[in-house]
């Protein structure tokens, strides 16, 4: 089963800033843009670095209205979404049931909440205001993308840790396929702007406890001790292949197969096999063999057993070798954005014919041809990204270049 | 050929109601479980009464280290899940583990256990920056209810596709949707759906409170819930779960299963509005619905029963009335359409789920349950809301219909395949 998707339009809010430009410069570069998380003293949670969207004023991006009644996450939902549908040329005013939104995300609108909640518990039923509803939920990010764009295609909300995004990229296939022309695909995350947040991710024991952002987060290393986590959204506009041809779209990514699966409850995949099933799968969807496989896009957890479990894995599926690269080690992993972001780094590097490195981790470990240091103008023509969540799903797609699709 | 899903089996755990003898029951019977709420102390709460669920985790043989792992509405899951497996005799055994997939549904997932936990990492919201060294090493699992799915994965030994939907209060019907679509397009053989949720707690209260969503009816709450009634002043916060067994269709006729019915058609639009207003004409609805019969190839005439939305807000019963008389035109007149919130409350995401166990009950029994509390209907509401009794009738052809938060509005049709 091959897909019939592509991606004409992305849209990113990043730590390397707004926007998909801001975005792959940072990537090529291998810019350090972890940080000291700089919204309240972090002393006590051993978890002090993270990947900041950098001077973002919501108001110079959003109409007042729907700043007052979003999260974060659903502010860079709304300015990724804006970027992807511009970039996509798409005009959803010819029919607005034939764009879909479906905006994923793990923690919802926690920094939001976290105010209401402390005027309950500090002041008294009554001071929780009437925006608490809409903004904390899960659904916020694709409704209010929904309203602001017009869009009354099919809406969806998936809810799958770090895969979110790989698997909305699948739904949005099984959507398309029925009849909607085009949706908004992406992950959407703020999870360290608020002290509960970050308090809710620490009891996992998965994030890094170091202090330096060059070293806090090296994954396929010695000094691997969890990674840094971050903020963002990435947004895709995914479209029928037929619909953007006959439009004259400009392809920037064929979505070529995705498949997901699961690998028991406990963090990443714990039986490890999980991730190369849904690589299997996904690659066979997209009728690719490893051979024609340019490039993985690897989940890069930075937690000994499951950096091992995915260096297995892609020498399972790549007897041969296959570079390999993991440029979040860079900003940080934004749970849903996560993948998302990836994708979006997918499409750019196939786009821009050079693979990103692996910022901060200096030698390739053995066994892994993963690229650091320095960028590979390597020409890929076919990606793989792979995916683990906290929750155990496993996501993997197979992103073309429209050119070698 | 065409892959369809069909559903084997259901179990359901409601507000008044574990199991689905005792629920089909009391939704026949008209009876409500709606009452003051006793999972905290609401005083000082505008809304004060919900559709509890009488609930021992131990008595339905949940295990001491499963009752502390899980939330309150995974438990709620873990047993509609053990009924939804014996009644649909799925020989699970045996079966690859790829093929086989998880689709769960809910709003607000752990929104009850993240408060609690920050209340005491927060000194009771003294403190803005919380004390982490108190908080559950399970607090993500809180935090991501992504877990509701993985949960349930791990009971039936799932590794195929396993995701958890959260479309707000249309989450329990699209997760069944999506399920649907994962057999049709050949992802899985078997696909566990369905969507839980418990909220009875005070920021969920107060949040609808705010916004006056809500009835406060703390004087009469068993009379609260009155969907399309003059009468009615918001919807009753409900909780609860259910669990629905998919099969291929033509792999479940093999085996024998007692086939339940075809998840024919599914739909979702969003309205592109507003998060919580509705335009009274219900034009997105309508498009649901009309897809939802399309791609079940039903036609409006063919629909013997609507479950509706029915949450009894005034703009939603208007809405959905006006909604489902565009989208089936004179029919609408003819047909049914009953509210089950009026007995078991709106349980967010789950309720989605339940009613479309309720569906599937009334296409089983040929019974269509009633709108209780429905004395004097409101007139801009004038279509067969079935008040007070429930009613027998041949049911081939169900419709379920599902509004929230987000402008979301979703309708699944259920029939006894072409």
């Amino acid at each position: 089963m091959t897909m019939d998707t592509v991606i004409t339009g992305l849209g990113t809010v990043s730590p390397a800033g707004l926007g998909v430009e801001a975005y792959w410069e940072a990537l090529v570069e291998g810019r350090t843009l972890i940080a000291p998380i700089p919204d309240f003293d972090t002393e006590g949670f051993h978890v002090h670095l993270g990947g900041k969207v950098p001077g973002f004023d919501p108001y110079d991006h959003i109409e007042g209205r729907f700043v007052v009644q979003t999260d974060a996450f659903t502010r860079f939902a709304l300015v990724a979404a804006e970027e992807a549908l511009r970039d996509s040329g798409v005009d959803t005013s010819v029919d607005p049931y034939a764009t879909g939104a479906l905006i994923c995300s793990g923690a919802g609108g926690v920094e939001f909440g976290q105010r209401e909640i402390e005027a309950l518990w500090s002041e008294g039923p009554d001071r929780v205001g009437p925006y608490q509803s809409i903004a904390w939920f899960y659904a916020a990010s694709t409704g209010q993308v929904s309203i602001r764009n017009g869009l009354k295609g099919m809406c969806g909300v998936l809810v799958t840790d770090e895969p979110g995004m790989l698997d909305a990229l699948g739904q949005s296939a099984r959507t398309l396929r029925r009849g909607t022309s085009s949706m908004l695909v992406g992950g959407a995350e703020a999870p360290i702007g608020s002290p509960f947040s970050l308090a809710c991710q620490v009891g996992s024991e998965v994030l890094s406890p170091g202090v330096d952002p060059t070293t806090a987060y090296v994954p396929f290393t010695e000094g691997a001790t969890g990674h840094v986590p971050a903020e963002g959204a990435a947004v895709a506009l995914v479209e029928r292949a037929d619909v953007a041809r006959e439009r004259g779209a400009r392809i920037r990514a064929v979505v070529a197969g995705q498949a997901s699966t699961f690998g028991g409850v406990g963090v990443f995949d714990p039986g490890g096999e999980g991730l190369l099933w849904a690589a299997r799968q996904a690659m066979e969807r997209a009728g690719v063999s490893p051979e024609e496989v340019d490039v993985v896009f690897a989940d890069a957890v930075g937690l000994p057993k499951a950096d091992a479990d995915e260096v297995a894995t892609i020498r399972r599926l790549f007897p041969k070798g296959v570079a390999v690269t993991a440029p979040k080690t860079g900003f940080g992993r934004a749970y849903a954005g996560a993948g998302a972001l990836d994708v979006a780094a997918a499409v750019l590097s196939l786009e821009h014919r050079i693979i990103p490195p692996t910022p901060h981790v200096l030698d390739a470990p053995f066994g892994l041809d993963l690229v650091v240091r320095v960028p590979r103008p390597a020409r890929p023509r076919t990606a793989l990204v792979l995916s683990r969540g906290m929750g155990g799903a496993n996501s993997a797609v197979v992103l073309k270049h429209p050119e070698h699709a | 050929m065409r892959r369809e899903a069909v559903v084997t089996g259901i179990g359901v755990v409601a507000p008044g109601a574990v199991g689905t003898t005792a629920f089909w029951d009391m939704l026949t019977a008209g009876r409500t479980a709606t009452r003051a709420v006793t999972l905290f102390d609401p005083a000082g709460f505008r809304s004060r009464i919900a559709a509890e669920v009488d609930f021992d985790p131990a008595a339905h043989g949940l295990d001491a280290e499963q009752v502390a792992r899980m939330d309150r509405y995974v438990q709620f899951t873990a047993v509609a899940l053990a009924e939804a497996l014996a009644d649909s005799g799925t020989p699970l055994e045996g079966f690859s583990p790829w093929r086989l997939g998880v689709s769960m549904g809910t709003a607000v997932g752990g929104t009850t256990l993240l408060e609690k936990e920050y209340v005491t990492m927060s000194r009771s919201g003294a403190d803005w920056v919380v004390d982490p060294s108190s908080a559950s090493p399970h607090l993500y699992r809180a935090l991501t209810p992504s877990m509701l799915s993985g949960e349930v994965a791990e009971l039936v030994g799932a590794r195929g596709p396993v995701q958890t939907v959260s479309t707000g209060c249309t989450s329990g019907l699209d997760a069944v949707g999506y399920a649907a679509q994962a057999i049709e397009d050949d992802l899985a053989d078997v696909v566990v759906t369905g969507a839980a949720e418990s909220p009875i707690s005070p920021i969920a209260m107060a949040c609808f409170d705010a916004i006056k969503a809500t009835s406060d009816s703390n004087d009469d709450p068993e009379h609260a819930s009155r969907p399309f009634d003059r009468h009615r002043n918001g919807f009753v916060m409900g909780e609860g779960a259910a669990v629905l067994v998919l099969e291929e269709a033509s792999a479940a006729k093999r085996r024998g299963a007692d086939i339940r019915c075809r998840v024919a058609g599914f739909a979702n639009h969003g309205n592109a509005f507003h998060m919580t207003g509705l335009r009274r004409e219900g034009t997105e609805m309508a498009r649901a619905i009309t897809t939802a019969l399309d791609r079940a190839r039903r036609s409006a005439e063919d629909v013997d029963y609507v479950n509706a939305h029915g949450s009894g807000t005034v703009q939603n019963d208007r809405h959905e009335t006006d909604a489902v008389k565009r989208a089936l035109g004179a029919h609408a007149r003819r047909v049914p359409m009953s509210s089950i919130k009026s007995m078991v409350g709106h349980s967010l995401g789950a309720i989605g789920s339940i009613e479309l166990a309720a569906c599937v009950l009334a296409m089983d029994t040929g019974v269509v349950p009633p709108t209780a509390n429905l004395t004097t209907p409101d007139p801009e509401c004038d279509l067969d809301h079935v008040p007070l009794t429930a009613r027998e009738q041949r049911n081939d052809v169900v419709l379920s219909v599902g509004s929230g938060f987000g402008g979301f509005q979703s309708a699944v049709v259920l029939d006894r395949g072409v």
